[in-house]
């Protein structure tokens, strides 16, 4: 469990020392996920105690959120001007991705003769 | 009385237990509600967790800094969780196998709307360039959008209500337009969903069956990974 622990916070730290050194604007832990995931690649398996305290993480993920979004009550004045363009924004977007994401897997995955069903 | 009160109140709210312990309580009661009423979308604790901290922070007129003080502690395990999301990717990575080509590009495609889109509505609808970039990576897991979002100068904590609102319009809306156009293959369904509405969308897939779960999982962490890195490309495009 510690191992594994230390083996999340080293991937983390590595990730955040490089983005700092390339001056790269993607977010440090992401780079840290990424590492893990090749380190995972290379050793050809997921160590149980690993597994364990990823997990163990995860199923709180939702917790770990609320302290951020709490921040919003700072941006109470941008929300109340910019509510039209985010709210639009919002639905529009996400219809639009649902829509391509599920329409263009189903034309790719499916073979030449079943196109016409995929319509 | 009155002042044996005032000085434990004056004590309580200057250690950081107090907001911390605030706010796992005010998380377990909204789970449990989230719960009992049989899981609805619109009642997501974090969404609930967060208004109701607002009004109990405003209410007493606590600053978001001292409260923030007591839930820093929660907060700062975001990073190693986002970490910890290569574990599950890594266990989806045989998916990847069947239909390897049809699934990159539906991603990318699905990657490339989701972000394209909303800076194109919000735009269109006269969104500052902070509220641009909040909303951005709104269909990407939360503790990765957030991250975006404060690597390209917006707003973490707008971002992460923005998610949330994202997975749950999709979680709700997303199966009826699915079947509207169409589209019945278990592995698109769950594309669409995992892409577009991140974990709410992949626990509402987990009803459409276990092929549609599985390919939702595999599409919310390859589409964090792929936004993280596209985001900041085309965003530097869209403000030169």
């Amino acid at each position: 469990m510690l191992e594994s622990l230390a083996v999340l916070l080293l991937c983390q730290l590595l990730g955040e020392l490089i983005v700092v050194a390339m001056d790269w604007p993607v977010p440090g832990p992401v780079v840290g996920m990424g590492l893990l995931f090749v380190g995972l690649v290379i050793r050809g398996e997921a160590p149980q105690p690993l597994v364990d305290t990823a997990q163990g993480l995860l199923g709180q993920l939702s917790l770990l959120f609320v302290p951020a979004g709490v921040g919003v009550m700072s941006h109470l004045t941008l929300l109340g001007n910019q509510w039209l363009p985010l709210t639009s924004s919002l639905l529009v977007s996400t219809l639009l991705t649902i829509a391509v994401t599920g329409w263009v897997m189903q034309r790719l995955s499916e073979p030449a003769d079943g196109a016409g069903a995929g319509r | 009385m009155k002042d044996s009160v005032a000085s434990l109140w004056v004590y309580l709210s200057a250690t950081p237990l107090l907001h911390l312990t605030l706010t796992v309580c005010v998380f377990v009661l909204a789970r449990w509600v989230y719960r009992v009423a049989g899981r609805p979308a619109w009642l997501n604790p974090v969404l609930m967790s967060v208004l109701t901290l607002v009004l109990i922070l405003t209410l007493t007129g606590t600053s978001y800094s001292s409260y923030f003080e007591g839930a820093q502690f929660v907060h700062f395990l975001l990073g190693p969780a986002t970490v910890a999301l290569a574990v599950p990717l890594y266990r989806q990575l045989n998916l990847l196998r069947r239909h390897p080509l049809a699934l990159l590009v539906s991603l990318l495609a699905g990657s490339l709307t989701a972000v394209l889109s909303a800076l194109l509505v919000a735009k269109l609808a006269g969104a500052s360039n902070q509220a641009l970039i909040s909303i951005a990576p709104k269909s990407v897991t939360t503790p990765v959008a957030m991250g975006i979002s404060e690597r390209l100068g917006g707003l973490p904590s707008l971002t992460a209500v923005l998610v949330i609102l994202t997975g749950i319009l999709g979680a709700a809306l997303g199966p009826w337009l699915l079947e509207r156009l169409g589209v019945h293959n278990p592995m698109a369904q769950g594309l669409a969903m995992g892409v577009a509405s991140h974990g709410i969308g992949t626990g509402r897939a987990v009803y459409m069956g276990e092929v549609a779960a599985a390919f939702s999982g595999l599409a919310m962490g390859l589409n964090g990974l792929a936004t993280a890195i596209l985001l900041p490309l085309l965003w530097g495009w869209w403000i030169s």
